[in-house]
């Protein structure tokens, strides 16, 4: 009987626990890495990030020799910060966002334009690279846009128009 | 519509099932974690349920593998009529960092319709409470997609045609397209 007296006072004492969360802000750690945000003023569009993504998320398209289009997904993003560490310019932050539930996957892409500037006097001041020598570089990547896919670039270059392709099988 | 219809249908008592084809076990954490009192969903109405017969709503987690694709899909069929899929974490989302691998298909949808996507690598409770909560219509979602577009050029562009000679000055001109 003394035992269960002393219970409900230690119940009573303990008082209320729940977070009063969707209706008031839960404040999240100092460290805590949230949705990467790109900074488009402060980008040079060096492909880094893109190169680095673990999860292949950031897709780098040249639509012609001034404009670099750079197009973050998201969708199988571990917000690792990988890409934020590796930017030379800090133009990629990791923001303390968590609250990303939505309705359309489309809602936490983020696509940039990038000017890339060009030697005025003779367009391109470098030699042109050889297949083998693209491979290597740093942000020369054709990504398939349409279909949203990062393309195996060796695969790109050596079997023309093949990019990676799912596994389809058939449910019953 | 279907936000008045998850009112109208589930109001105040969604029974969720919570489904993992093939995930690392880090969301199943989470999940649970927001049954806890800290993070209480049960005053949502949310229980959880050990059936898909009972449920209303499918919380999946981990990607559509090979192997667990056939016994995801009959779960989605065997819910009852008005139903809700949730992808929570990156895995259900996208395919998760494994994505190209042999055995996984890639993100959930591939094999059963997902109406809300909650990403993260875990998501946190606090995530996976907001994103049921837009879906109940209790709180409006935060995130729209963002573009950044090159309106014109920043560096005057000249092009060689357009050189037009006057004597033996040469005159460049501003032109427009590229």
């Amino acid at each position: 009987m003394l035992s269960k007296i002393k219970e409900a006072v230690v119940c009573l004492k303990a008082g209320r626990v729940t977070l009063p969360y969707p209706a008031k802000p839960e404040p999240v750690p100092e460290k805590f890495r949230g949705r990467p945000i790109f900074d488009a003023a402060k980008c040079i569009g060096c492909g880094g990030c893109a190169n680095n993504c673990p999860a292949r998320e950031i897709l780098v398209f040249d639509v012609c020799q001034e404009l670099r289009i750079l197009k973050y997904l998201g969708r199988r993003c571990t917000y690792c910060g990988r890409c934020a560490d590796v930017c030379p310019e800090k133009a990629i932050t990791m923001s303390h966002e968590f609250e990303n539930g939505t309705n359309s996957i489309n809602d936490i892409q983020q696509k940039l334009d990038l000017f890339m500037s060009t030697c005025q006097r003779c367009g391109r001041c470098f030699k042109e690279p050889s297949p083998l020598e693209q491979l290597k570089m740093k942000g020369y990547r054709f990504d398939d846009f349409e279909n949203d896919r990062w393309v195996f670039r060796s695969q790109a270059f050596l079997e023309g128009d093949k990019v990676v392709d799912d596994i389809k099988i058939e449910l019953d | 519509m279907l936000k008045n219809l998850c009112q109208k249908m589930f109001g105040r008592s969604l029974w969720v099932y919570h489904a993992n084809s093939g995930g690392c076990n880090g969301c199943d954490i989470e999940v649970l974690n927001v049954l806890t009192p800290y993070y209480d969903v049960e005053r949502f109405g949310i229980k959880l349920v050990g059936s898909p017969r009972h449920a209303d709503v499918m919380l999946c987690q981990g990607p559509a593998m090979r192997s667990t694709a056939r016994a995801l899909k009959r779960a989605y069929d065997a819910m009852p009529a008005p139903k809700l899929v949730f992808a929570i974490g990156s895995c259900a989302c996208g395919g998760g960092v494994w994505f190209d691998t042999y055995s996984v298909l890639g993100p959930v949808e591939k094999v059963i319709p997902v109406n809300y996507y909650i990403p993260g690598c875990p998501p946190r409770p606090e995530a996976i409470v907001y994103g049921v909560a837009v879906a109940l219509g209790l709180v409006e979602k935060k995130t729209a997609p963002v573009e950044f577009r090159q309106t014109e050029f920043p560096i005057p562009r000249y092009h060689p045609a357009d050189l037009s000679g006057e004597g033996t000055l040469v005159v460049y001109e501003k032109s427009e397209k590229v």
